[in-house]
């Protein structure tokens, strides 16, 4: 199968969008308590005894370590980057204060100017938004909101430190479950060293009263990024969840090598929503974030439902395929993404729908836009075993390439060991172009404010598919990304 | 209102107007005739300002040399095409779209932008006049319209934006009679004293629903013959071919 590729040809649409200047690109100085550089199991002792983990917890780490020492990076995607020295890596970084806060006002000023630079003021989402944000910088959270309003209906919302010190036995439960640490070289990475990340529990019958938010950010100089967010929804409960991130200008590369995990029982719905801008390297590729990340939901129970839905406009190296291991009987999983990469950014990312249950259902839906010298590759796998009767998949990937240097790849992977299984692949036949801008132009309308008007029609089935304000931000996001594109 | 003088244009090496001489006045109508390939919607072409050709000559239009401008100030000094072969926008609403057309014109033209009632009141008003109903509205741009809703919705467009001079792109290809009737009665709806016209095509039917002040053929790059609505059915009795040899010649060797 092939994406339908088409082209934008716009003058000096190369360059413009290349010189781009990241619009975040500052740094704040915030005290930092940072481990030694490198990784050792007495690093990782460290990092597990400043955390006051139970026993298991440090095993658990320990074992992921010892594993990890005997892989390799894998070299199989489509993306190129020089060797990760991963004894160079401070895997703990302490920003003071090192207490949570009870309210916004005990929050780091430093801090909280941080995030109203970023446009994400804590106060602001608090009393206008009524979206509940556990604050991350670095490795510890620094706030969590509207707590109380979520213990009443006995959501536990909390950062994942906090959730092993108050909730052992259900992270012991469902730790590693959907991505065991040994799953691939990042992931069992970040199994050893992860620092801390967001915990969230519905239990049965509940619909979680507020969408639920976090926004990560990387701040100290040469501190990787290692969260683990963790996700579970009992029987018939349901979750929105939204992730966004952005991060400053840095010299050297970061890398940033989440896991997040979802676990989805009988007749629940997991939503996981991400606006992702790392910092993606200047305009000769130099410095951005490295993005690793493993993301996947497991809808283990009957009728189970996972959505992720992704708007990718960051980072130097993206790599991440949010999947759905459809284990329940009549499951679903779904995907919805939305990739830019301009600059020298590159970005190799899918999804992966693995059909176990009997009437599983899997849509993805991947809409990829690539300007300058920017790289995207597509990569998808549909997995349906021999079990899964009646399993159904549709997948759509569509690319738009601006300009002459930038580049575009599917590359799907369809395993059906059971012959009901369907599955679709799409293409649009739209053309998209020179004829579009000049239509629009024809009617007035501006060649920038076309460009962007014809991204955004492009994109529109996965903005759809974001809760409201987080799609208002994704199109802003993208026309920013696009300003200035045209001559 | 449109003074085309000597105007030539080619395409990667390949003269297609070879020449063209037009006066077109405020209020009148014009149509260009002509076999396939003559150039008609090549002249469409360099009016607007499509890309790609390389032009020479003059095009004076309200007293403002239109050639230097981009394809967006013609729009907004008033130029308008109802496309050949209008192109789908995938995801852009039509209203979306026509709204934003709109209030791109009034702002290059210093006017207060619309609201999004006072749009729907505006679309609701005009859209009678090519009997469209609300669900084309909230479709994406053209997408999965047929032939004949596609050219309803250039009409429409122009019923919207209003132009001082519509320029219209073998509007009559591909409809039914009923759907031509319908197009033909929305643009006869919208002559007026200060609007000029100008219909391509190649077929004389066009012009029995839209009755035309001039008529022009066009051949090999010139506009070879003119007359007034007559000349059309002359045309459509003889063919191309009963044109004076001589003046289809000049066409050919110029």
């Amino acid at each position: 199968m092939s994406a339908p590729t088409t082209t934008v040809g716009i003058s000096d649409e190369v360059r413009e969008l290349a010189n781009q200047e990241y619009q975040y690109g500052f740094s704040t100085d915030l005290e930092t308590e940072v481990a030694p550089r490198g990784l050792s199991e007495d690093i990782i002792r460290l990092i597990s005894a400043k955390k006051n983990e139970p026993e298991w917890l440090l095993d658990w780490r320990l074992k992921a370590y010892r594993h990890w020492t005997t892989l390799t990076p894998p070299t199989w995607q489509h993306v190129s980057y020089g060797p990760v020295d991963y004894q160079d890596i401070i895997y703990y970084a302490d920003p003071r204060p090192k207490k949570t806060v009870a309210s916004m006002d005990e929050v780091d000023p430093e801090l909280r100017e941080m995030f109203d630079k970023l446009g994400i003021s804590l106060g602001e989402q608090e009393r206008l938004s009524g979206v509940a944000v556990d604050a991350i910088v670095d490795s510890v959270s620094v706030a969590t909101t509207f707590k109380d309003k979520l213990a009443a209906v006995g959501v536990i919302f909390c950062s994942f430190s906090e959730a092993v010190q108050e909730h052992p036995e259900l992270v012991r439960r469902y730790l590693g479950t959907v991505v065991p640490y040994n799953d691939n070289f990042f992931a069992c990475l970040n199994s050893a060293v992860f620092t801390d990340g967001s915990f969230c529990y519905i239990p049965k019958g509940v619909h979680c009263p507020m969408e639920l938010s976090t926004y990560f950010r990387i701040n100290a100089v040469d501190t990787g990024q290692f969260e683990r967010t963790l996700i579970i929804a009992e029987d018939a409960a349901y979750v929105s969840y939204l992730e966004g991130c952005t991060a400053p200008v840095r010299d050297k590369n970061q890398l940033h090598a989440a896991v997040v995990e979802l676990v989805a029982l009988d007749d629940a719905q997991i939503k996981y929503s991400t606006v992702q801008n790392w910092y993606p390297g200047d305009a000769d590729g130099n410095g951005g974030v490295y993005n690793f990340v493993t993301k996947r939901g497991m809808a283990s129970g009957k009728n189970a439902k996972i959505s992720w839905t992704q708007v990718e406009t960051g980072s130097a190296i993206t790599w991440k395929y949010p999947g759905v291991v459809l284990k329940g009987d009549n499951s679903v999983g779904e995907f919805y993404s939305v990739a830019l990469t301009a600059r020298r950014q590159q970005a190799d990312t899918g999804s992966k729908m693995v059909h176990i249950g009997k009437n599983t259902k899997s849509t993805i839906i991947s809409k990829a836009i690539s300007a300058g010298h920017g790289q995207n590759t597509y990569r998808g796998l549909v997995d349906i075993r021999h079990s899964a009767v009646g399993a159904r998949n549709f997948t759509q990937c569509d690319s738009l390439l601006i300009g002459k240097d930038s580049g575009a790849h599917t590359l799907p992977y369809i395993d059906v060991k059971n012959q009901t299984g369907q599955v679709e692949h799409e293409a649009s036949t739209s053309k998209i172009g020179e004829e579009q801008l000049l239509y629009c132009r024809q009617r007035g309308i501006p060649e920038e404010e076309a460009v962007s008007m014809i991204v955004n029609g492009f994109c529109r089935e996965v903005f759809k598919m974001l809760p409201m304000e987080f799609a208002v931000e994704a199109q802003k996001l993208l026309t920013v990304s696009l300003e200035g594109s045209v001559g | 209102m449109l003074h085309i003088k000597e105007l030539h244009a080619s395409i990667d090496s390949k003269e297609i107007l070879r020449g063209v001489n037009l006066d077109l006045k405020p209020g009148e109508v014009h149509a260009i005739m002509g076999p396939n390939g003559s150039g008609k919607s090549t002249l469409a072409s360099v009016l607007i300002g499509r890309d790609g050709y390389d032009v020479s000559g003059s095009v004076t239009y309200e007293g403002q040399d239109l050639l230097a401008l981009s394809p967006e100030e013609r729009a907004a000094a008033g130029v308008f095409l109802a496309f050949q072969h209008p192109v789908e926008i995938p995801g852009v609403g039509n209203m979306y779209f026509m709204r934003t057309a709109l209030n791109s014109l009034r702002r290059q033209r210093g006017q207060e932008e619309l609201d999004a009632v006072d749009f729907l009141a505006l679309a609701q008003e005009r859209m009678k006049l090519v009997e469209m109903d609300q669900t084309f509205m909230s479709r994406s741009v053209n997408e999965g319209f047929s032939g004949g809703e596609k050219k309803r919705n250039e009409i429409l467009q122009m019923a919207i934006l209003e132009p001082k001079l519509a320029i219209l792109d073998e509007t009559d290809s591909g409809l039914d009679i009923d759907a031509l009737r319908v197009v033909a009665s929305g643009v006869n709806a919208l002559r007026s004293e200060g609007r000029t016209m100008l219909v391509i095509t190649h077929h004389q039917r066009l012009l029995d629903y839209i009755v035309p002040d001039f008529v022009h053929v066009m051949a090999a790059g010139q506009i070879v013959h003119s007359g007034d609505k007559d000349l059309a059915l002359e045309l459509e009795a003889n063919g191309y071919a009963g044109l004076t040899p001589g003046s289809a010649r000049v066409g050919a060797t110029a």
